[in-house]
């Protein structure tokens, strides 16, 4: 297993140590659920460095890692929703009314969804069957995802929204990275994509 | 404080308490950060002696009066009371303390009284949260004076047996157990009996979210989660959220002919 993805495992590992040894806390099903949301959300973040970074430096190693960091941050969503099932008793009354009628929890559930499509098309395969401007398109439904993730953030705390604020604020930083250095256009970025 | 070996009394749950060391270690007290684990960890910031407590307003006598001359005035008496957050968590508390009606009724309210507002400790230069504006400090809380008369409404000084710890709202925090947790202020300074209905802190920072009168209410939801079920924390299971927190027997008559869906 490359060392990214072990990495970044290590979270989940810490945590299921945390859980089974009773250091979450009084609350800890409320620790393991926010936890696992914010490492879905800094995660995703990750994946979203990598093509400015590939861009900009014109190394090729940002491009190899942006799969394995966007497979962990849905996992974590994953995760971050079965713990969210499991604090709603599994009841789908439950689950469909928070999704339906509150936007926060409608915010959260559509950044998971769009995810879905992404995760089951990450293998070069899905890529030649999509053909690469297709699969591109396909993939530029991580940034609505994150955005939702972000919003999904900010309405979940009830007060102090600093970490919350750093999330958009990271997000947009890179939205804004991909603007100023769009694809093919520096000579880093030929570089790169000429490997 | 001597937790007075009794059998249940009226106003009393059987249910079992929760540990305390949990119950001092789970905290929403703001003044000392914002996080669950920050207020027990911040606990030293908050100065409990010498503290008095000013009690004002449309009163006959009103007076200024040292934390432990008040707790002089009143014999103590234990209360288990269920107390329910307003995020969707719940304990059982084993308080220690006095009515407050039984401290009203010294300071004699006016006929002018028809609400009590409460002032919690300013102290920036100690309070972590104070020195950000996570809130309009200092927190303020109110009650009808009707709901302040009620003899499940409480002044706790102590817990398990125990003075308050700072996380839990030393050295004089109130408790009205068929209310969200917010309305029951920690470290109150002040008590004015006031005409008209006072604002209350977090009503003034989200007034979709939370309102004044804040009672627990399984049928309507918090704009962003179901109030229909709680956990109860040491529960892994969530159990459904009783209207009034399980006190309706005792208080619904004090919201007869209110529309407790505008009245949230």
């Amino acid at each position: 297993m490359p060392a990214v993805t072990v990495g970044g495992l290590l979270p989940a590992a810490v945590l299921i140590l945390d859980a089974l040894g009773g250091a979450l806390g009084a609350n800890p099903v409320q620790r393991a659920l926010h936890q696992t949301g914010q490492l879905a959300l800094i995660v995703l973040l990750l994946s979203l460095v990598c093509t400015p970074l590939r861009r900009l430096t014109g190394w090729t190693w940002p491009a190899r890692v942006r799969k394995a960091l966007g497979l962990l941050a849905f996992f974590y969503a994953l995760l971050h929703f079965a713990i969210y099932l499991f604090d709603h008793d599994f009841a789908p009354g439950l689950v469909l009314a928070d999704v339906l009628e509150r936007p926060f929890i409608t915010a959260g559930f559509t950044a998971l969804l769009l995810l879905v499509p992404l995760a089951l098309t990450s293998t070069p395969q899905s890529v030649r069957r999509l053909g690469f401007a297709r699969w591109t398109r396909l993939h530029q439904l991580v940034y609505a995802s994150a955005c939702l993730g972000a919003l999904h953030y900010w309405w979940g705390v009830k007060k102090d929204h600093t970490s919350p604020l750093l999330a958009a604020l990271a997000l947009a930083a890179l939205l804004a990275a991909r603007w100023l250095w769009p694809a093919g256009r520096s000579r880093a970025g030929r570089r790169a994509t000429s490997r | 404080l001597a937790r007075p070996a009794r059998p249940l009394g009226p106003y009393d749950t059987s249910e079992p308490v929760t540990p305390y060391g949990q119950a001092t270690t789970y905290n929403n007290f703001y003044e000392l950060g914002v996080s669950k684990d920050d207020p027990a960890r911040n606990a030293s910031a908050l100065q409990v002696r010498p503290w008095t407590v000013e009690i004002d307003g449309e009163v006959e006598k009103p007076v200024t009066v040292d934390i432990d001359k008040l707790q002089s005035w009143f014999p103590l008496e234990d209360r288990i009371y269920r107390m329910r957050c307003v995020e969707g968590w719940s304990m059982v508390m084993p308080w220690l303390g006095f009515p407050l009606a039984a401290l009203l009724r010294r300071v004699q309210p006016t006929g002018e009284a028809r609400y009590v507002k409460f002032t919690a400790i300013n102290d920036p230069q100690h309070l972590p949260g104070q020195q950000e504006p996570i809130l309009d400090w200092p927190y303020v809380e109110g009650l009808r004076l009707d709901e302040a008369m009620h003899p499940l409404t409480f002044m706790a000084m102590g817990l398990d047996g125990k003075v308050l710890l700072p996380q839990s709202g030393a050295p004089l925090r109130l408790a009205v157990p068929w209310k969200y947790g917010f309305k029951s202020i920690k470290s109150v300074v002040r008590i004015t009996l006031t005409a008209s209905q006072p604002q209350t802190t977090w009503s003034l920072a989200a007034p979709d979210e939370y309102g004044f009168y804040a009672n627990v209410n399984p049928a309507v939801p918090h704009p962003r989660w179901s109030q229909a079920t709680e956990r109860r924390i040491g529960e892994l299971r969530r159990r459904d959220t009783l209207p009034f927190n399980g006190y309706a027997e005792q208080v619904a008559g004090l919201y007869k002919g209110m529309d407790l869906r505008r009245f949230y």
